[in-house]
């Protein structure tokens, strides 16, 4: 019976549609698994080939991925809430409050929302603290480490700016507070807190302007860095194994402690 | 035909100096662009026109006011005080932060919320992150009588108005 699954799966996969969508083909052959990742836009960023050991559970505690998963959960949970949510003034709250108490398991995707947030921040930090530890970001993965700092900073900003949109009581202090910071940048920071808020209070143009960095602007620029994320670490010789590391071109000038006392 | 042939073979600094010439037209056309983007993209996010409430309050008739007493107004952010030289409108937007501070009458001063500075009716800063005094704001009575507060001229403090 399974053998007969088989055949019909392999069958399909021949077919001249499948393949028409598929170019690698039928086969399970090691080229053929190495074109099925190589030739599809998604999966052509990750290595073709990765080492067994790194895809145990100690090698990176799979932080990464994690984090990317909540990534993945918040643009659901959030498109959604972006479905029964207005920007605006006199609506915001009560939009907030029929989410929680009329839509139907509007409660649910909020917190789910809320949590897998708060869950997105921890786990940025925790995937920092392995690549920190296990000496991951040195050559040659430290651009890709430089790519991760923009990608905690936009996590930040992405945390910071959806703080603002329940427009509550919470929402508008802490706002006022966080963009008052800005403030103190020498010269221009009463220009940016201008720029940031759209005026000089936490008001309609603030709110309207945090919804559209919240929900556009740094969604977009995260895609595009976590592209590059995941991109570079094939780029870079895949995931980071301690043996393979390179040694360095140049033999070191002895400044050793042994080899002075040598000489 | 011959014109051609000698168009056709320019000495090579010549050709040098005209792709030094296009590199250079194009950098700094790019640099005239951009500048040009800047200058757009500052002046489309600068809101032209703010539907804000106005800085200029209408704090009532002076009489209202107990003799040596602070008054919030939590809407407008502000206090009026009430001493014997005279009457005065003081901030009450935290210099810190920009939270709303709040007057404790039991202990006779004002108290920031947020990050616990603490203030003297005045303005004057007692503890706290606080870099600045509470600043002290314009005042002057209507014609009709009433007192109103400008809250966005700031006034040297001790400038009391006496009615």
């Amino acid at each position: 019976m399974a053998s007969k699954v088989d055949e019909v799966i392999e069958q399909l996969r021949g077919s001249r549609v499948w393949r028409s969508v598929f170019r690698s083909g039928p086969g399970d052959s090691t080229l053929h698994r190495a074109l099925a990742i190589q030739q599809n836009i998604f999966l052509h960023l990750l290595s073709t080939k990765v080492r067994k050991r790194m895809l145990s559970f100690s090698a990176t505690w799979y932080l990464g991925t994690l984090t990317l998963g909540t990534f993945f959960i918040l643009v659901i949970t959030g498109v959604l809430l972006m479905l029964y949510y207005h920007p605006s003034t006199p609506q915001a709250y009560a939009d907030m409050k029929d989410l929680q108490f009329v839509v139907s398991s509007g409660l649910f995707l909020r917190n789910l929302h809320r949590w897998a947030a708060q869950a997105m921040v921890l786990l940025v930090f925790a995937h920092m603290f392995k690549v920190f530890y296990r000496g991951a970001y040195r050559t040659p993965r430290e651009f890709n480490w430089v790519i991760g700092i923009v990608l905690l900073l936009v996590t930040l900003l992405l945390s910071y700016t959806g703080y603002l949109l329940p427009w509550d009581q919470l929402a508008f202090w802490a706002i006022t507070v966080g963009s008052n910071i800005s403030s103190a940048v020498p010269l221009v920071g009463a220009k940016i807190h201008f720029l940031l808020l759209g005026g000089n209070q936490v008001n309609a143009n603030a709110l309207l302007r945090f919804y559209v960095l919240h929900c556009v602007i740094l969604p977009l620029i995260a895609i595009l860095f976590i592209a590059a994320h995941l991109w570079r670490i094939r780029k870079d010789g895949g995931l980071y194994v301690q043996q393979t590391e390179p040694k360095p071109l140049v033999k070191e000038e002895s400044t050793l402690p042994e080899e002075e006392v040598v000489q | 035909m011959p014109d051609e042939k000698q168009h056709a073979a320019p000495s090579p600094a010549a050709e040098l100096d005209r792709r030094a010439f296009f590199v250079k037209m194009g950098l700094g056309s790019l640099c005239v662009t951009a500048a040009g983007t800047m200058a757009f993209a500052y002046g489309f996010l600068s809101p032209n026109v703010l539907y804000e409430p106005s800085p200029i309050i209408d704090a009532g008739k002076p009489e209202n006011f107990a003799p040596d007493s602070v008054t919030m107004d939590v809407n407008a952010g502000i206090y009026l005080v009430r001493t014997a030289e005279g009457f005065f409108a003081l901030s009450a937007v935290c210099t810190h932060l920009g939270c709303l501070t709040t007057w404790n009458q039991e202990l006779g001063i004002i108290i920031c919320p947020c990050h616990g500075s603490h203030f003297q009716r005045t303005g004057v800063k007692i503890e706290g992150p606080a870099p600045k005094p509470l600043p002290w704001l314009k005042i002057w009575v209507s014609d009709e009588g009433d007192l109103m507060v400008d809250r966005s001229t700031n006034i040297p403090p001790m400038q009391f108005l006496r009615i």
